[in-house]
């Protein structure tokens, strides 16, 4: 049971300098076990830098963090262990891959848990098959393969350190729409078969409306909204205000209910919405 | 860690010192630090150190910054003064085992951190105050008169403006993957210098070949704007000296004059 606590949260980039810049003011938020998050924000809303206190790499300047109940910056606390419980995706992820082939590379997260190599090479088998690559590719070089499976690469290089919370920052970022519906469903697979809390960041919530069961809003710097999907997407012209957008189907629903349709506005797939608007169209006497 | 490395990074704010031009910087920093070495008296000094301090004032810097600076160079402090120390001949002050200190040799490593202190800051202060790209157009309207003889002058600017623009940039890339190879558990800290050299190539690999990428992104870019060298190019902010330009050469030749008979011929 791992839970992450985020404590009146605050980051300042170059304290102290003429660039200072506050990234992160008073984040608190409650992330539990299980739990698939989207974290949306428009460019430079802090995302990456608030996923990046979650597995302490980066200090709060302020406020603590709490994992499974203790302070992950207290001198005491095991680090290694939080890096390997808490797996962070980093932005464009294929940029950080450097072993001869694909297999090797993957190993190297298990590999520095200390586990023996038998162990190692299981759960990078394992995770590469988790993110859907098949075989031919394990012995290439990474740098050999397509932008699409470099990702998946990546992905399954933290996924082999089997952490119980899986942080993915923007991984469809530069895809084609087919690489990126086919990344966010092997996530979603992944997630229903382990268990794993999940926390998406990105800034489109047409990507994560889909699969999400909670989403967190990110403003300069600040959390503006986190509640289930429905209940942000009603917000969607404040959401306008700050350069983000509700999932088209929501602007669709209101403007049929507008021209009069008794249509349910709070629907946020597209599946969803096509039995209500069925519905509702049977409902209406021609 | 990494940010701690100032050579070479400028510092964004506005000042005289700031918008001064950059062939006046140029000029100033290398007559400092030849007026460094002119002078060998410690009256000589202090006016270089108010000197010096003077500029840090105007150019809005903190303090701190240079201060981190220091950090890169403290080793090769250490090294320069006990040299001086413990090698230089003359009246024994104390001795123990086979090395003792001379009251010359107290004398010139005191001078010696002085002067490496003085001129790195110095150096610091004006890269600090002086974007890439003026600093490489002062140098290349400095050096212009080298064309005669063929020296290679744009290109050579241009290069140097290419590598110290990259600097920041590979920077940042190096705590990018240094962040993502930690989060998968990389650990460049602890273990023997063999591990530890080791462990830079999760690091290294991967810093190349966006180096790489860079450099090749960036050829391309500049053969599509039809970029083709030095010649019968202009610029878009040509470089004019204003007045305060002169005065600041004004005030140099004076701190040189002061230097010189202060430091030098009168004491
Ligand atoms: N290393 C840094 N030094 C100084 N400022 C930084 C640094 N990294 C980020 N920032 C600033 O902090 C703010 C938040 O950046 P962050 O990378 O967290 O945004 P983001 O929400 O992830 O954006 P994007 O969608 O573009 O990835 C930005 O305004 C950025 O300019
Ligand atoms: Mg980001």
């Amino acid at each position: 049971m791992s839970s992450l606590i985020l404590d009146h949260v605050n980051y300042i980039y170059e304290a102290g300098t003429a660039m200072e810049f506050a990234a992160l003011k008073d984040i608190n938020l409650v992330i539990n076990k299980g739990e698939f998050i989207g974290l949306i924000g428009h460019t430079g809303s802090g995302k990456s830098t608030l996923v990046q206190h979650l597995n302490g790499l980066l200090a709060p300047s302020s406020g603590n963090i709490f994992f499974d109940g203790a302070d992950i910056h207290d001198s005491d606390f095991d680090k290694k262990r939080l890096r390997s419980k808490v797996g962070l995706v980093f932005q464009y992820p294929e940029h950080q891959l450097f072993e001869i082939d694909v297999f090797s590379d993957v190993c190297f997260g298990p590999k520095n848990l200390g586990l023996d190599r038998k162990e190692v090479e299981l759960r990078a088998y394992a995770a590469l098959k988790q993110v859907g690559l098949s075989d031919e590719y394990f012995y290439q070089s990474p740098f050999d393969l397509s932008g699409g499976q470099k990702r998946r690469v990546a992905i399954a290089g933290v996924l082999a350190m089997k952490p119980e919370i899986l942080v993915l920052d923007e991984p469809t970022a530069g895809l084609d729409p087919k690489g990126r519906d086919e990344i966010l469903d092997q996530i979603a697979k992944l997630r229903e078969e382990t268990g794993i809390t999940v926390i998406l960041v990105s800034h489109s919530m047409e990507d994560v409306a889909k699969y999400v069961s909670r989403i967190i809003v990110m403003n300069r710097g600040q959390i503006m909204f986190d509640d289930v999907p429905r209940e942000v997407f009603s917000h969607y012209k404040e959401l306008e205000s700050v350069g983000l957008a509700a999932p088209q189907v929501t602007y669709i629903m209101q403007a049929l209910k507008k021209s009069g349709l008794d249509v349910d506005t709070d629907i946020t797939t597209i599946r969803e919405a096509k039995t209500e608007i069925l519905r509702a169209l049977k409902k209406e006497p021609s | 860690m990494l940010r701690d490395i100032t050579l070479g990074q400028y510092y964004q704010t506005d000042s005289v010192i700031h918008r001064l031009d950059p062939r006046v910087k140029l000029t100033a920093t290398i007559c400092y630090i030849i007026s460094l070495f002119i002078v060998d008296n410690v009256i000589g000094y202090i006016i270089a150190g108010l000197f010096l301090a003077m500029i840090i004032k105007l150019s809005r810097v903190p303090v701190k910054f240079m201060i981190r600076g220091m950090k890169a160079i403290l080793f090769l402090l250490i090294i320069a003064v006990i040299f001086n120390l413990f090698l230089t001949p003359g009246e024994v002050l104390f001795s123990f085992w086979k090395l003792q200190i001379t009251k010359e040799g107290i004398r010139l490593a005191g001078f010696m951190a002085i002067r490496l202190v003085f001129l790195i800051m110095g150096s610091s202060v004006m890269t600090l105050t002086t974007t890439p790209n003026n600093l490489t157009d002062g140098m290349e309207k400095l050096l212009g008169p080298l064309k005669r003889i063929r020296v290679p002058v744009h290109e050579i600017s241009m290069m140097m403006s290419i590598a110290l623009r990259f600097i920041p940039i590979l920077l940042e890339e190096t705590d990018k993957i240094m962040k993502a190879q930690i989060a998968r558990g990389a650990d460049f800290e602890s273990g023997n210098l063999i591990k530890k050299a080791k462990s830079l190539v999760p690091l290294l690999v991967p810093l190349f070949i966006s180096a790489f990428r860079r450099a090749n992104d960036l050829a391309m870019a500049m053969e599509a704007r039809c970029y083709r060298g030095g010649e019968h190019r202009t610029k878009m902010k040509p470089l004019i000296y204003q007045k305060r330009d002169r005065l600041a050469y004004g005030a140099l030749a004076g701190y040189l004059v002061l230097c010189v008979i202060l430091g030098k011929i009168l004491l």
